[in-house]
C-alpha cells in the first residue's frame, strides 16, 4: 500500500464515530494487515463484579480491524462491509489492560476478502480472541 | 383440591421487572450502548435507540458492525440469563427481594458468537430478540434476529455459544 492509501485509510478509520467513542486507534496498515489498539475504559465493562470487558466492544475492534485488513489489500479497490464475523473467546481479559488485535486479509477474490484476526492483552501467549469474517470487496 | 389463589397482578409485575433490573442495568456497556428490555409476559425485545456514537460509516451513514455484535450478543446473553431466572423466580429458588436489592445474577459466558450482516443497519432506532434454541446445565446454544422498521426484514441476525454460571444447588455441582 502507498504511503498515501495508508495515510487516508488512518484517518478513515480514525474518525469513525463509534470508534473514536471507544478511544479505538489504528497502530499499523498496509499489504492486507492492520493492526488496532483498543484501551481499558470502565464504560464498556460487562461484567461488574470482575471488571471485565464487554464481548460487545471486542466485536467491534475486531471487525473495525479485520474490515481495515481487507481494505489494506493491494488488490481491493476502495470500501468494504462485514458479511459475516465469528468470534471465538478464549479467555476474559485482564481488567485493567488495553487490548491490542492484529488482522489479516489472508485471501482475497474480485467479491470476497477473507480475514483473521487475533486479539490480545498484556500477556501476548494467551489470546483473549480470534476471529474469522468474510468481507465484500466493493468497487470503485 | 383447594387451588392457591393467584397474586395480585401488580405484585408478580413489580417481581419479575425488578429481576430484569438487575439484570440489565448493573453492566456498564449496555448502558454506554443505550439497550433496554421491553418485557411481554417472558417475552424480551431489546431495543438500540439510534445515536451518533453508534456509527461506523459516516458516509452512509450505518451502524459500527460492532455494534450490531454488541447488541446482539448483550441480547443473547440476557435473553438466556433471563430465561434460567425466570424459572428461578417462579420456582421461587431465587429471592426477589435480594434482586431488588442489588444482587446481580451470574450472567453466561459466550464461548463463541457469529454475526450475520443482511444488510446495513440503518441511522433508526433497532430491536432484538433472542430464541434460546438449547440450554443445558453446562452449555446453551442461542439465536437471535435484528431489524428495524419491519419485524420481518432482518438486518442481522447470530448465533452464539455459552457457558453457564455454576450452580450450587445441584449435586454435582
Amino acid at each position: 500500500m502507498t504511503p498515501d492509501k495508508s495515510r487516508i485509510a488512518e484517518q478513515f478509520i480514525n474518525a469513525i464515530p463509534h470508534c473514536k467513542a471507544l478511544n479505538m486507534k489504528l497502530t499499523h496498515i498496509g499489504d492486507g494487515v492492520a493492526e488496532m489498539k483498543l484501551p481499558y475504559d470502565l464504560r464498556i465493562v460487562g461484567d461488574p463484579e470482575t471488571g471485565v470487558v464487554h464481548g460487545g466492544a471486542v466485536s467491534a475492534l475486531m471487525d473495525t480491524c479485520c474490515g481495515a485488513a481487507a481494505m489494506s489489500h493491494p488488490s481491493s479497490p476502495s470500501g468494504t462491509a462485514t458479511i459475516d464475523l465469528r468470534i471465538d473467546y478464549m479467555r476474559a481479559a485482564t481488567p485493567g489492560q488495553a487490548i491490542r488485535t492484529r488482522a489479516e486479509c489472508y485471501h482475497i477474490t474480485r467479491s470476497v476478502a477473507f480475514v483473521r484476526a487475533t486479539a490480545l492483552d498484556d500477556d501476548t501467549n494467551a489470546p483473549v480472541a480470534t476471529a474469522t469474517g468474510a468481507f465484500t470487496v466493493e468497487g470503485l | 383440591m383447594a387451588r392457591k389463589r393467584p397474586e395480585p397482578v401488580q405484585v408478580v409485575k413489580q417481581r419479575r421487572d425488578a429481576a430484569l433490573n438487575a439484570l440489565v442495568h448493573g453492566v456498564p456497556y449496555i448502558q454506554f450502548l443505550g439497550i433496554d428490555f421491553e418485557r411481554r409476559g417472558d417475552e424480551l425485545t431489546a431495543t438500540l435507540p439510534f445515536d451518533n456514537k453508534l456509527i461506523g460509516n459516516p458516509i452512509l451513514p450505518a451502524i459500527h458492525g460492532g455494534v450490531t455484535a454488541g447488541f446482539l450478543e448483550t441480547t443473547a446473553v440476557i435473553g438466556l440469563a433471563w430465561s434460567v431466572l425466570w424459572d428461578d423466580i417462579e420456582t421461587g429458588r431465587v429471592d426477589s427481594e435480594e434482586l431488588a436489592v442489588g444482587y446481580l445474577p451470574r450472567l453466561p459466558k459466550t464461548i463463541d458468537f457469529t454475526v450475520d450482516y443482511l444488510r446495513s443497519g440503518l441511522p433508526r432506532d433497532a430491536y432484538a430478540r433472542a430464541r434460546v434454541n438449547r440450554s443445558g446445565r453446562r452449555y446453551a446454544s442461542v439465536h437471535v434476529e435484528a431489524w428495524q422498521d419491519q419485524r420481518a426484514v432482518l438486518f442481522a441476525q447470530a448465533t452464539g455459544h455459552f457457558l453457564m454460571p455454576r450452580r450450587d444447588d445441584g449435586a454435582d455441582g
